[in-house]
């Protein structure tokens, strides 16, 4: 019997098709359908200046975007070969860290419910929220943020958002264990997930999976780590691995994780160097708005950057980061004009997915909730 | 950086006349290859003891056009045991294919498909070659540099009949 499940199904998260050849209950072959959400940002990026395409980020993994918006400026700054200030660097780490935190919870919230613990999406939601809010005072948005800059961050931390964001980090530890008695040692929970959805160490790394799902599944590869970025080198913190590389595992990884994002997120805080936010490079980076108010040079300047960009040497690079679903990576092509001649996005959620049919052929019908659920897909991020 | 150029060497010496041209940009090692031994050098780089690129992390198409050949099929790969990168590009013509790599690394299968979509390059001996973001009967391939940003059909709405 063939089942076609999607694109509008509440378990798929977003607008995915899975068509399922089904034996009884058993599955024998899945084949995932995606596109439905493309947009073509690849092309649209060609077509605008460096600066234009920060906003187009944004919306590839909208639960993700400080992550996002931070691994294209990385690129771009690659290209150009600048530095950014130490406290801009620290700004994009904690800021990063705290949307893995907010990503992972909308994970967690929406993979319990779809297995049935539904009490869970309320308390995740909570604690989103105080993110969301620290995020809206800092960059102005919520949901897409924009915060990065090319050379550096749009804004400096307002006054008394530091209490706030201490607030939420001290609190933070608590919540996580409010969330483990609820499922961590729940049977039905355990019935659901231990044993399911398995991929093999090697078929993972064959299959391209990164991030947490490949984490799971016992290789301790993260990007932070094996390319530090953006000065995550200076902070102290563990890659959390499982052994058998079920859900179960990629769950428990993700709750390790987040602790671990909290406790980046608070040294961050507490080292945060002062100084400048964004770079001093004229060519790049806007000059400061008072300037530009009483200064020519400054005003034109403002003008040419807003209007024109400006033009990196022809060349290509790759810059990936640790996204809160993999490894996210920007590869740009530069013709030497104002405009990339090519924009790739390297989407974890996509290779993730593609190993789904792996995880899922010989399974109960059932366990494709779970396995979705699991690999913490986003369809913005997999049609772009 | 002495694993990168001990691959650059070990690839010079095995496939003496297929390592077109070996460039270095702001630290990344960007190798070009003859697309017919693509299949043959990524089973090497794979598969020698020293190398292990056991991940092919991503695969994507760039389009030089009006450049001749027009495009390029690039190959960016990476190794646990040496936490290093490498990319080979290979040269592709208008009305040419490329050997499909998804028999060394199943994650080339869907990459494969999105470079067919989006570009409409082939890949002999791919097990399930369809458009994979665009449906079926969607006409031309969108990242090519001739066809337009807002649509072939831009002035042309399509207005159903009531």
């Amino acid at each position: 019997m063939t089942i076609n499940m999607g694109p509008q199904h509440p378990a798929t998260h977003g607008v995915l098709r899975v068509v399922l050849e089904l034996d009884g209950e058993v599955i024998v072959k899945a084949t995932p359908h995606i596109g439905h959400l493309h947009r073509g940002v690849e092309k649209l990026a060609e077509s605008k200046t460096y600066h234009q395409v920060i906003p187009l980020t944004d919306r590839l993994d909208y639960t993700n975007a400080m992550g996002n918006n931070l691994g294209y400026v990385l690129a771009v700054e690659k290209l150009l070969g600048i530095e950014v200030p130490k406290r801009a660097q620290y700004l994009r780490v904690m800021m990063a860290e705290l949307q893995r935190i907010a990503a992972h919870l909308i994970w967690l919230g929406t993979h319990a419910l779809d297995i049935g613990a539904m009490t869970l999406l309320f308390y995740n939601f909570r604690e989103r929220e105080e993110i969301l809010k620290i995020f809206e005072e800092v960059a102005g948005g919520r949901l897409t943020p924009t915060y990065m800059r090319i050379g550096g961050v749009s804004k400096d931390l307002p006054d008394g958002i530091t209490e706030k964001i201490k607030e939420f980090i001290q609190a933070f530890p608590d919540h996580v264990k409010e969330y483990e008695t609820l499922l961590t040692k729940n049977v039905i929970w355990l019935k659901r997930t231990k044993g399911v959805g398995i991929i093999s160490k090697e078929d993972a790394i064959n299959w391209g999976m990164t991030g947490p799902s490949l984490r799971g599944s016992g290789v301790k590869f993260d990007v932070r780590k094996a390319f530090p970025y953006s000065s995550y080198d200076e902070f102290d913190f563990e890659i959390p691995i499982g052994s058998v590389g079920d859900v179960y595992d990629r769950y428990i990884v993700r709750l390790r994780e987040m602790e671990w994002s909290n406790a980046i997120a608070e040294q961050a805080l507490e080292r945060l160097p002062k100084g400048p936010i964004l770079s001093d490079n004229p060519w790049v980076a806007l000059p400061p708005k008072d300037n530009v108010l009483k200064d020519i040079d400054a005003l034109i300047r403002q003008f040419k950057i807003a209007s024109e960009g400006f033009q990196p040497p022809k060349g290509e690079v790759y810059v990936s980061v640790e996204a809160s679903k993999g490894e996210l990576g920007y590869y740009l092509v530069s013709d030497g004009s104002n405009h990339p001649l090519r924009m790739r996005i390297r989407p974890p959620s996509f290779l993730n997915l593609s190993a789904l049919p792996k995880m899922i052929e010989g399974s109960l019908i059932a366990d494709v909730i779970s396995a979705i659920g699991s690999i913490d897909i986003v369809l913005g991020e997999i049609d772009r | 950086m002495a694993e990168i150029n001990m691959a650059v060497k070990k690839l010079q010496e095995k496939f003496p006349a297929s390592v077109l041209e070996v460039k270095t940009f702001r630290g990344e090692v960007n190798i070009t290859v003859q697309k017919n031994d693509i299949v043959g050098i990524s089973k090497f780089l794979y598969s020698d003891p020293d190398l292990q690129f056991e991940m092919l992390t991503d695969l994507c198409g760039v389009d030089y056009f009006p450049g001749q050949p027009r495009f390029e099929v690039v190959y960016l790969l990476y190794s646990m045991k040496n936490k290093e990168r490498l990319r080979l590009k290979a040269k592709v013509g208008e009305n040419e294919s490329v050997l499909s790599v998804e028999s060394i690394w199943k994650a080339a299968n869907w990459l494969e498909r999105e470079v067919y979509d989006l570009f409409g390059i082939h890949f002999v001996n791919h097990p399930d070659l369809r458009r994979i973001l665009l449906w079926d009967e969607f006409k031309g391939h969108p990242l090519r540099k001739d066809y337009p940003v807002e649509g072939p059909d831009f002035d042309k709405p399509f207005v159903p009949e009531v």
